[in-house]
Order: C-alpha cells, then structure tokens, then sequence
C-alpha cells in the first residue's frame, strides 16, 4: 500500500463453494483439516461474522461449534473456540495451530473418538470471495473518519479479517495505512481493538470511537 | 399486477437492491437460459416465475426453456428422484433407455441460446451432452439431496454431471464429492407473494375466524403436508404436555393430495388422536391457500417445524420472516433456519419441543426477541434478492473456476 495514495474503500461479495468433504469423527476432521485449501480454514473461522447479526452474539469458530456439540467433546470446543484469530497473519499459521490443539488433545487421552450423530456430519465449505471498490476514497484521516460511519459491514469484514489473514498483510488495512500517514497512536489503537468478540456493527462503533478520540 | 425489483426495496432494504444493481452491471447482456422439466407445479417451476423478471430487469438475458417428455419418461424421473433420496427403486435397463430415448430427442429440438446453461434437476441433465459440440458454460441446478443416493441410479446420472463445469447444491449437507466445482445457493422465499406478505390485522382475524380459532388466545401453529416425517403427532402430544398448565389452541394445516394414500391415513391418525379436543384446529387446506397460511402464521404465537426428516423446509423461513420463534427438529435445513436459543429452539423430541413450547408461551419477551433475529436472519440469508445475487454470483465463479479471491473493477 503506498502511503500517500488515497485511502480505498473495497467491499466483497462471498459465493459459499462446496467441497463435498465431509468428517464424522475427530480423527476423519483433523485428517480433512491437513488437506483442505487455506479459503476452508478461512470460511469455518469467520462465517458467523457475516451470516449472523443479532445483537449478542455467541461467536466461535464452526470447528469448535461442531467438536463440542456433534461430539460432545466440550473440553476440546472450548479450546478450539479460545483460539485467538487476531494472533495470526496468515492462514497457514492458523491451520497449524487449530491441527495443534486437536492433536494435543488426542495425545492428552481420556477421550473416545465416537462417532457424530446421523446428520449432524462437518461440511467443508470454501469461501469464494469477489472484491471490489465501493467507490469511498479518503485522502487524509480526516476524510477517513468522516467516511467510515458509511462503510458497510462487508467493507469492514474484507479490510480486517480477508485482506489481513488472506492477502497476507500484517495488521489490518486501516491501521497500515493511518501509519503510513503518521497516525500511529490511532494505527495501534485500531490494531488492538478485537474484532472476533463483538458484532461487526459493534465494531465499527469501536473505531469511530477511537477516530473521535483524536480531535 | 407485475412485481419490479423497487418493490422489493422497502422489505428487503435499499442497500441490498443497490447492490444487486452493481453486481449485475458485471454480467449485464449476458444470456442466462434455464432448463427444466416442467412450466407449473412444484418448487423449481415457482423460482423461476419469481427470479426471472428480477434478473431481466437487471439486465441479465435471462430465459426459461422446458424438456418434453411423455408419461414413461417421467415415470422414469419419478423413481430417479425417489432413488436419489435414497429409497429403494427398481431401475430396469428399459427405464435407462426411455430417460436416453427422451434425452436424445431434446438434444435434437432444444435451441441453445444461454452463454450460461442451468439446467436444473436430474430429469433434463443429460442436455449437458450438447457442451461437447456447443461450448457454453453449464451449470447443474441440484434442488434435491444426493447425498445418500442409489448407487445405480448415480452411477448412470454422474457421467452427464461431471461434464458440466458447475453444480449447485441447497445446503452442504446435499452435496457430493464431484470432480467439478459446486456451490451453495440456498432456496428463499418471495417476502411479496401471497404467502409472506403483510396482512392487516383484520384479514389476519377473519381468517382465524373462518376456522374457528380465537384470536385472543395463544396459537401453536405447524403448516405442512400430513406425512409422518413433519411428526403432526408428536406436535399434538407436545401440545398436550404444555396444555396441563398452559392455555393454548394448537393448528394443524397442510394441503392434502389426492393421490396420496400415506397421506389421507396420517391425516385419520392426526384426526384421531385430536378427537375431543376442541383447541386442536386439524385443517385441510386447499390449493391457492397461501393467503389463509399466511393469515394463520401471523395469527400464531408460536410455530412449530418438527419434522423427522426434512430437505430444507423453507415453511420455517416463512415463520421467522413474520417475526414468529419456531420450534423445529434438529435436521436437515431447519438447522441453518432456527440458531438455537436466537431465532427458535432446535429439539428432538415431543418432551424437548413442550418444555421450548411452554418456556415460549410463557415469555412474551422472549418471544419478540426471537422474533426479531429470526426476522434479520432471514432478511440477510433466505430472501430471494439473495437468490438473485447468488446466481449473479455463480455467473462472475463460472469465468473465475481456479480462483478463491476474484478482484472485479
């Protein structure tokens, strides 16, 4: 991203692509989980953020959600559900991690790789995700954060979670760019901020806020 | 009265029409044509009345073109489709040659127009063999769960699926594992036809009227066909845990054919074991009664979906749309439709259905605060705008098959 360009705003759009892969067991998931393509790790850790919006929201990843209901395996849910998604910058380090805390459990013993019920089979999906601009451009933190109450949700979701874990960027995109334009106190601020335990709506609140704390 | 994509603007919201309107400048000019196997009657047929002059009016070519076929033909696709679900069939060669001969001559007749093809269900999928001479992109609309199908029956259909460059599959759980791409397009439900529309409140209580339920009472509501996978019993012996101690009416209702035996002795059974009971409302509803159902779900306080087995049981989206928490079982689609303790309770049993039903009853609060979400859920997941993107979506994959991240300008 070059710094002194304006700042643009890309939305995306999000086709679900099915894999037909499908897991009844602990051994069968962490087995598909070394195989799948890195957009199957991305759908089944950030789905709910788009297709729920409800005012609390319970969110985990499906992986956990599956393990401890379908499994009933609560003890390795929760785990899996604890697995900090803002820690990583690339899907590949997510992966590894998630594979880390299934085998460690397995390891661990005590437990009884059984079976889900009829019907209550993991899915692998894939997330297919088309980018484009929104047509908003901000020239300068002012113009940003007056623009930002505007951004839609997909906006936000594509600029925090898709371009930084997907694209490979280091942090999110708002907060590279603020630093590129010597706002680094807002550039953290905005980075610390945690996405994955509140609503989108919530969170764009969050940054408007941290805008508002500048003037 | 004919419906535009502006109508669409105040129940669905601004944003989403507007941006139907920019994704489908991507694709605008571009000649979609449908294929299937009949113009009225069922649920493929409905869909497409409704997405076709929503895609037209956004630019998109779209066309409707139907296979011809005699009795034996769809005798054929009759027992191909009880197959795919998985019921045991006898499938002789005569049978495959009759779904050949019907093939063939359509490949002769069917003029190719579409730059995409959607051919949609098992009984036109052999139109695919004309790709090899014609091109075009084609794509294989799978509005039934091959998820557990007779090995014959798939060993004969997958050579046609495999040479189209896409499939597309209600839910995950239908799919299957293909050698071609596949997506999710989940079905959805028209918020302006007869059966999801707003009602006044007055139509709302002559129709409860008309069959006798009092609108000032609580109403347990399940709408479906009389068949032993929807559970009408287990919905009455939840109803009768709840009644000790709550007041309630509970509504039975769902069209009833003609030529279906199973159903005329399920709807004796439902009759019987509601005999005495003057709040059990057992209605035979007939067809072009979307109005009354409509009327009856609003009039509801709680609806129930407690099916054993279902495909996506879209009689849910229409329930939480009107704003009402659903009891469903834990299958199928009803799982995507009811979150659990958000929009509805997922249950599997009578027992686990009465104790929802008399938490529910009891909770006006919590009843509009499921409400509420199921409304959202549906508005972002299940309305037909989202079917349109969709299909505007699987137009941009169809030219983008290799790629996870698609950049348009």
């Amino acid at each position: 991203m070059n710094h002194q360009e304006p700042f643009v705003f890309y939305t995306e759009r999000r086709l679900v692509a099915l894999t037909g892969m499908r897991a009844r067991t602990l051994a069968q998931l962490v087995g598909h989980l070394g195989e799948i393509s890195g957009s199957s790790i991305f759908y089944h850790t950030h789905q709910m953020y788009l297709a729920h919006h409800f005012e609390t929201p319970v969110f985990s990843n499906d992986f956990a959600l599956w393990v401890g209901g379908a499994l009933q395996q609560e003890a390795l849910g929760e785990k899996l559900a604890a697995v900090d998604l803002l820690s990583f910058t690339s899907i590949r380090q997510l992966r590894e991690e998630i594979i880390r805390v299934i085998e460690r459990h397995m390891a661990a013993g005590g437990w009884q790789d059984r079976e889900c019920p009829p019907g209550d089979e993991f899915h692998f999906c894939r997330s297919k995700s088309f980018i484009m601009p929104t047509g908003l451009e901000a020239r300068d933190p002012d113009e940003f954060f007056e623009i930002l109450p505007r951004v839609s949700n997909l906006s936000l979701f594509f600029h925090f979670f898709e371009s930084r874990l997907r694209l490979g960027h280091a942090t999110n995109d708002f907060s590279e760019w603020l630093a590129g334009r010597g706002e680094t106190g807002l550039a953290q601020a905005i980075d610390e901020a945690d996405p994955y335990i509140m609503t989108l709506d919530q969170f764009k609140q969050r940054i408007i806020m941290i805008g508002k704390s500048r003037s | 009265m004919a419906i535009h994509l502006a109508d669409y603007e105040e129940v669905a919201g601004r944003e989403t029409i507007e941006e139907l309107r920019v994704l489908a400048d991507k694709v605008r000019g571009r000649r979609l044509q449908n294929i299937n196997s009949t113009p009225v009657g069922g649920g493929v047929a409905e869909i497409l009345t409704r997405l076709l002059p929503l895609l037209r009016e956004l630019g998109i070519d779209a066309t409707w073109d139907v296979i011809k076929g005699d009795q034996a033909f769809f005798n054929v696709t009759k027992a191909f489709h009880n197959a795919l679900h998985g019921n045991k069939e006898t499938i002789t060669a005569g049978m495959l040659e009759a779904y050949r001969a019907t093939t063939q001559a359509n490949l002769e007749q069917m003029n190719i127009r579409g730059d995409v093809v959607i051919v949609h269900d098992p009984q036109p999928a052999g139109m695919v063999e004309l790709r090899r001479s014609m091109g075009r992109q084609w794509v294989w609309r799978c509005h039934i769960d091959v998820s557990n199908p007779d090995r014959q029956v798939w060993e004969f259909l997958e050579p046609y699926v495999n040479q189209y460059d896409a499939a597309i599959f209600s839910m995950p759980d239908f799919a299957q594992q293909l050698p071609i791409a596949q997506y999710m397009v989940a079905p959805s439900i028209d918020p302006l036809a007869d059966k999801n529309r707003a009602l006044s409140p007055d139509f709302v209580n002559e129709v409860l009227a008309r069959y006798e339920v009092d609108p000032e009472r609580p109403v347990v509501t399940q709408i479906s066909r009389f068949d032993r996978l929807k559970d009408p019993l287990g919905v009455i012996a939840a109803y009768r845990m709840v009644k000790r101690r709550h007041d309630c009416q509970l509504v039975l209702a769902g069209g009833g054919a003609s030529d279906d035996p199973e159903g005329e002795l399920v709807l004796r059974e439902v009759q019987e074991a509601a005999a005495g009971d003057r709040d059990i409302h057992i209605l035979l509803l007939p067809p072009f009664s979307d109005l009354e159902i409509n009327a009856l779900v609003r009039g509801s306080t709680v609806v129930m979906q407690k099916s054993i087995r279902e495909g996506f049981g879209l009689t849910v989206s229409e329930a939480l749309w009107k704003k009402k928490p659903v009891i469903g079982g834990a299958v199928g689609g009803i799982k995507l439709q009811v979150i659990h303790g958000i929009t509805g309770f997922l249950v599997h049993s009578a027992e686990g259905a009465a104790r929802r039903l008399a938490q529910l009853l009891d909770d006006p609060q919590l009843r509009t605060e499921l409400g509420e979400n199921g409304h959202s859920h549906v508005k972002q997941n299940f309305l037909l705008t989202r079917h349109v993107k969709d299909y505007i979506l699987v137009m941009l994959a169809l030219d983008h098959p290799n790629e996870d991240i698609i950049r348009l300008s």
